[in-house]
């Protein structure tokens, strides 16, 4: 198939998914829109993470700093500056963040960049470890930067967090970065890049005899992932209207680590499809938290009890599922069309 | 700082660090043989805690035997633990390993929650550790000098068994080479279980002696103290015991003195540790008494 008539179906199914969230958004309650625009935003984090931990290979834990360092970027630039006068009693907003606002999208754009410095620095010297030391190191710059957001109260007002930011991230904006994402990354994977990654993944010594910069190849998937990341939690920054350190700790790394495993380490189809999946799941499963009666017994709530179960997932799909929905194959217009079997692995 | 509250300071510092390093060492232990960082040690920790608070508030028995049935019964659940879930993937990439512990450190997590409730409880410290000490006009709560003293005597303990025992030349084997152990004879799955048990056993005695010294647990209570005492394993060269033990106090006392020195910096507690660990790992990754690993391609 050439690239005229794939381009032309990517296209057509672009306009076929924004006719879908039209229809979402005007004939489903604001419940499920909201259900539905989350599904966008874990795409744009999922997509964005599976890159490093699936496709690099380099097993990171730090998207949550990376997402923090973007929400906070994005709210304090889309939030009136009266609105911030008076949320900083404590102590003053510091320039420049005191005096400006600014629009949803360069806010957002900003806040990915942000995530992207954020991921050069944390990148620099993490990369110099790999395999579950690079691990842990991520995991510490992810605990790092919260602490940083809970003391440095001129910047993000401490524990209290950020409240009353606008509700700008709606179902276009959420699926549009969404679909940009997933293109970008999926367009990154069949470059030569994506290539040199993959082999960084297979063999990192083999990689580098064949003339591959390692450090220079995880670097970029690194700082790509975060600037993705940091536009990730601005857009969840703008839906939930409240922000604070304590949403951006581990546990948030955690459930991108259960979509990308059940996706597929290393397919961003499989992220994209996971990441949905995992936003109606896990509200389905809210029913396992409230009482249920069924008629001849009374079962009582049991609050918590969905991150048990979304725990025990994982160490299932470890031991009996690794490969996930889709492995590291990716779904491809080929695969849909020709008999042949196997996508791009 | 006067010298009277420095010692003070020194005390509390080390009497931190024997619980890192009792914890530090359960890490150690399974890094060793399995090379695996067992996420959920920390939370073992937790369960220690708990098993013991219901032994004597639930169950009113005496403390030092709800101690000793909570350390028993911990440890049984570290084999368990090993069982059910590190088992299956053994085989597997180790990044699958990692993630698999990720999983069961966030399911004794949650699983704490719902049966434990989230809401904290009060510890009741046995007289014996609450005692007011006065030494040179230094004054102590007698559980400062207590738990470094039980640590001592777990690590004297684990010392010999792993050093002048069958089960610990067994131990040592393994973490050389699992292969060549297994022709030898040697069956190490139960040499696996009984590391899970000893590392679990001190895991919970860190954890009993943690609420002792903060009286009050909840079921994230592990989440910290377990990836300090990590830190405080890597830093002490992971794999070694004698440098885990080392580790765990030089951390205790860093973290206290930081404090103690710079009040201001006191809010950034908890990121001290992960400074410090980063800086090791980029400087001498091996930490202090590791051996440097040649890399064969």
């Amino acid at each position: 198939m050439d690239r005229k008539t794939k381009f032309l179906l990517n296209v057509l199914l672009v306009v076929g998914l924004f006719f879908l969230l039209y229809l979402a958004k005007h004939y489903l309650n604001s419940y499920m829109v909201r259900i539905i625009t989350l599904g966008g935003v874990y795409i744009v984090l999922a997509v964005s993470y599976n890159l490093v931990n699936g496709i690099t290979g380099q097993f990171s834990l730090g998207p949550n700093a990376f997402m923090a360092v973007g929400a906070y970027t994005a709210s304090l630039l889309t939030l009136s500056v009266a609105a911030k006068q008076q949320m900083f009693f404590i102590e003053p907003l510091i320039w420049p963040f005191n005096s400006i606002q600014i629009h949803f999208f360069p806010a957002t754009l900003l806040g990915g960049v942000a995530g992207g410095i954020t991921a050069y620095l944390v990148g620099v010297p993490s990369f110099r470890l790999r395999g579950d030391y690079l691990a842990i190191v991520t995991l510490g710059f992810g605990e790092i930067v919260r602490v940083i957001a809970n003391n440095v109260i001129p910047l993000t007002n401490g524990a209290l967090g950020l409240k009353d930011i606008p509700n700008y991230t709606n179902i276009y904006w959420a699926w549009g970065w969404a679909v940009f994402t997933f293109f970008f990354i999926r367009r990154l994977t069949d470059s030569s890049y994506g290539r040199a990654f993959k082999a960084i993944r297979e063999d990192e010594i083999a990689a580098e005899a064949m003339g591959i910069s390692p450090f220079k190849h995880k670097m970029l998937s690194f700082v790509i992932s975060g600037f993705f990341a940091g536009v990730g939690g601005a857009l969840l920054a703008h839906l939930i209207t409240t922000i604070s350190p304590v949403l951006f700790s581990f546990f948030i790394t955690f459930n991108l680590l259960i979509i990308i495993v059940l996706g597929g380490l290393g397919s961003s189809t499989g992220a994209a499809i996971a990441a949905v999946l995992f936003a109606v799941i896990s509200e389905l499963l809210r029913a396992i938290e409230s009482p249920m009666n069924l008629g001849f017994i009374h079962i009582p709530g049991i609050p918590g009890m969905r991150m048990v179960v979304f725990a025990v997932l994982l160490v299932v799909f470890m031991i009996f599922w690794p490969r996930g929905i889709m492995g590291r194959k990716e779904l491809t217009w080929d695969l849909f069309f020709s008999r042949k079997r196997g996508g791009v692995s | 700082m006067s010298f009277g509250e420095f010692m003070q300071q020194l005390v509390n510092g080390i009497s931190l660090g024997s619980l890192y390093a009792l914890v530090a060492i359960g890490y150690t232990m399974v890094y060793g043989i399995l090379r695996l960082i067992n996420f959920a040690h920390g939370d073992i920790m937790m369960l220690g805690a708990y098993f013991a608070f219901f032994g004597y508030a639930v169950f009113v028995l005496p403390w030092w035997l709800s101690f000793i049935i909570a350390i028993v019964l911990t440890s049984l659940v570290g084999i368990l633990i090993d069982k059910v879930a590190y088992k299956p993937v053994r085989k597997a990439p180790r990044i699958s390993a990692l993630m698999t512990a990720i999983g069961v450190s966030f399911f004794l997590e949650n699983f704490g929650l719902v049966v434990f409730g989230g809401v904290p409880r009060g510890f009741h410290r046995p007289d014996m550790f609450g005692k007011l000490i006065t030494v040179g006009g230094v004054r102590f709560v007698s559980y400062s000098i207590y738990i470094p003293l039980f640590t001592a005597i777990f690590l004297l303990l684990l010392l010999f068994l792993v050093y002048k025992t069958k089960i610990g030349m067994a131990m040592r084997a393994v973490s050389k080479d699992m292969e060549t152990t297994r022709l030898m004879g040697i069956d190490v799955d139960f040499v696996i279980s009984v590391t899970f048990a000893v590392g679990s056993a001190l895991a919970a005695a860190g954890g009993i002696m943690w609420a002792i010294k903060f009286p009050q647990i909840n079921p994230l209570m592990g989440i910290m103290p377990g990836l300090k005492a990590f830190i405080a394993a890597v830093f002490g060269g992971i794999g070694d015991i004698t440098g885990a033990m080392l580790g765990g106090f030089i951390l205790g006392v860093i973290e206290i003195m930081t404090v103690a020195f710079f009040p201001d910096f006191a809010g950034y507690r908890d990121a001290i540790a992960f400074s410090l660990l980063i800086i090791i790992l980029l400087f001498k990754p091996t930490g202090l008494m590791g051996e440097k690993i040649e890399e064969k391609v």
